[in-house]
């Protein structure tokens, strides 16, 4: 670092990290069409949130873009058939998901002819109002496709509430290999700055910034073009990792902080990524819920890395058949980036609303030899803390961590960590920061909800003593009147007897 | 015979009043930490511990007479919340290796006695005389109540099945040297 640079340091966004690229792998190819494979497996499960609710049954015939399941609540989404065929079956099947375990989806398969259902198709969609947009969005399922997946409508309505100035639309896509944004961009920026547009629209917000890492020009120069004559800004922002994580875009475009612990809503800020925009546009404008995505797929074990529109819930060995197969036997898979992205078991897994990237890597990639030895002793270097992005301390919270302090890491700040992986990238002694992390917030999350569950059981015990009481209580009143019952009739009884004595003697 | 009972009822009355009068004036105020603990104990009264109830549980603990983590059904959340009431370490390894359970009725030797559910301290088992009785998961804290009192050996605890919903990431293996 030369001086002026290193004085000039302490302006710049903290911490990150400049993994190799490789996104020249699949960034030229245009995006292709996914032929439709032979059966779909759509999860129930692809969001943030409760799951959606069954709507359909076994034998069900469905057209494309066709309620499959409802939204499951307050914080969910709905879930529509990818495509117009026969629902074959309903049950467990593997999720993709680093646990690999199974979660409730529905298996169609394709008739071909791909068929959409009726819909609304508006030639002026500003014509609708801010709620209107916001109950379409919510209505075409569509999530957070940054990898999020968190409701895009609970965020607009929230958005509506706090009132938002600035809505920042996220083209940051730092994670290495991954290239569907920056594809996205460069073909359909026409469609994503209507989408920028109808959002801005449905959120009150008066100012649109687009953020576009300098790594990718091409994507810049059509948003530019396709921006030009309206209010939205193309900001070209440096690349280095995690430009994308949403509060370091926001610090860079606008210079205002989020709070610890805090939203960007706090600060007046509003950020969906660019593909969501993509999705906003043909929900409102052609009335099509969600129902494929651009994905990645890349790594050097793919025989023509590219980018693929992929329908929801075709396997990702579809997805690796359609790029020429596997040249070798991949060390590793991925679904997403490299560093924030998990571990596949295998490729019988379905893609979902938030699978960005599929990956399949070589040992030379991943760095196998190194990554074998065992993580050796931490010896203080502070490389970590260099990197975070957020600030804090990753060597003392794993510490404490691994002391089973979980405590001491909070207050170190742990519920700031985003898991980028940025000073696991870094650390010389390959300790496993960020997995650290992830379990101690799992853990966290746990005690969290037994905490809630110990307080409702309670509540169950209570109101069960409260009604044995009560049970008892009433029995012993009937006992009661039972036998005053008996005395009053047996008083009569003698008072008749009585009577008709005293009868006989008259 | 009237006198007999009279003055042995006004003699009864006035100690009774007496004793009235010194129940409140000299009451003994019971130790505050008592009911305090009491609070976070599950109050399912299930009797795992080894005392009679939560209540003697509780007591227990005040005296120091049983350790924070005596509650199997509370689990580790209540044992950590139990060491932070009364300022004691502990070591919540030991409550993390019992796996947390629930219970389970098997369909196939359930004869619908009704026994389980009204044994149940938290209503969490559904059932009517001779139909199959079922666990509500969400409400049953593995107290094994239901287990001692089943007399086809039906009910049993099972350890809670992982979702996605619940699963995460363990803890990383132990390294050699400290971090």
């Amino acid at each position: 670092m030369n001086p002026l640079s290193s004085l000039f340091s302490s302006f710049r966004a903290r911490g990150g990290v400049h993994p190799d690229g490789r996104k020249d792998l699949s960034a030229e190819p245009p995006i292709r069409l996914l032929p439709m494979p032979p059966l779909l497996f759509v999860p129930l499960q692809q969001h943030v949130g409760a799951p959606a609710r069954l709507s359909v049954v076994v034998g069900d015939l469905v057209l494309k873009g066709q309620l499959i399941g409802a939204s499951g609540g307050n914080i969910s989404a709905p879930v529509h058939a990818p495509s117009s065929g026969r629902v074959v079956a309903i049950g467990d099947f593997p999720s993709p998901h680093p646990s690999g375990l199974p979660s409730a989806t529905v298996t169609i398969a394709p008739d071909g002819e791909d068929r959409w259902i009726e819909a609304d198709v508006l030639d002026d969609p500003f014509s609708l109002s801010p709620e209107e947009i916001s109950a379409r969005v919510g209505a075409a399922g569509i999530v957070g496709l940054g990898g999020a997946t968190f409701p895009s409508a609970v965020k607009l309505n929230l958005s509506r509430k706090s009132g938002i100035a600035t809505l920042i639309v996220n083209g940051g896509e730092c994670e290495p290999y991954l290239t569907c944004d920056d594809r996205l961009m460069r073909e359909r920026a026409d469609g994503i700055v209507e989408g920028i547009l109808l959002i801005a629209h449905a959120a009150g917000a008066k100012e649109m910034l687009v953020g576009i890492e300098d790594n990718k020009p091409e994507a810049i120069a059509a948003m530019r073009r396709a921006a030009a004559g309206t209010k939205v800004q193309i900001r070209v922002v440096p690349a280095m990792y995690p430009m994308g994580w949403d509060k370091r875009m926001i610090q860079v475009l606008t210079g205002k902080e989020v709070p610890a612990e805090g939203r960007s809503a706090e600060i007046g800020v509003l950020v969906h990524n660019v593909a969501t925009a993509w999705a906003v546009r043909e929900a409102i404008r052609f009335g099509r819920p969600l129902v494929s995505r651009v994905v990645t797929v890349s790594g050097a074990a793919v025989a023509a890395p590219g980018n693929l529109e992929v329908p929801i819930g075709a396997l990702a060995a579809d997805l690796i058949k359609a790029c020429g197969g596997l040249l070798s036997d991949p060390a590793r898979l991925v679904l997403g980036g490299p560093m924030m992205g998990t571990q596949l078991p295998h490729l019988n897994v379905p893609m979902v609303k938030g699978s960005s990237g599929l990956l399949a890597l070589t040992g030379k990639e991943i760095g196998l030899r190194v990554a074998q030895n065992s993580p050796a002793p931490c010896i203080r270097c502070s490389s970590c803390v260099r990197a975070c992005p957020a600030g804090l301390l990753p060597l003392e919270m794993a510490a404490h961590i691994r002391a089973a302090d979980l405590s001491s890491a909070v207050g170190l700040g742990l519920k700031d960590c985003i898991g980028c992986g940025s000073c696991s990238y870094v650390c010389p002694a390959q300790i496993p920061l960020v997995h650290y992390f992830n379990y101690a917030k799992g853990e966290l999350a746990a005690l969290e909800k037994a905490k809630l569950r110990t307080d409702a059981t309670r509540k169950l015990a209570d109101s069960r003593n409260e009604r044995m009481a009560r049970v008892v209580r009433e029995r012993e009143e009937a006992a009661r009147l039972r036998v005053a019952k008996k005395a009053a009739a047996e008083a009569a009884k003698a008072a008749k007897t009585a009577a008709e004595k005293a009868e006989v003697v008259a | 015979m009237f006198i007999a009972i009279f003055s042995l009822t006004v003699l009864g009355g006035a100690l009774g009043l007496f004793l009235g009068y010194a129940a409140r004036r000299l009451k003994v105020e019971g130790n505050p930490l008592v009911e305090e603990i009491q609070a976070i104990l599950p109050g399912s009264q299930c009797g795992q511990c080894g005392f009679p109830g939560c209540a003697g549980a509780a007591r227990a603990l005040a005296n120091g007479a049983a350790p924070a983590t005596l509650c199997p059904p509370g689990g580790r959340e209540v044992a950590a919340l139990l060491a932070a009431k009364l300022g004691v370490e502990v070591n919540l390894s030991e409550v993390k290796n019992a796996v947390p359970r629930i219970a389970e009725v098997q369909e196939d030797l359930c004869i619908g006695c009704t026994k389980c559910y009204k044994a149940c301290p938290t209503d969490a088992i559904m059932g009517a005389a001779k139909q199959i009785h079922a666990v509500f998961r969400e409400a049953c804290t593995a107290c094994g109540k239901c287990v001692e009192v089943c007399p086809t050996e039906a009910t049993r605890l099972i350890p809670v099945p992982v979702t996605l919903q619940s699963w995460y990431w363990s803890k990383p293996a132990m390294q050699g040297t400290p971090a």
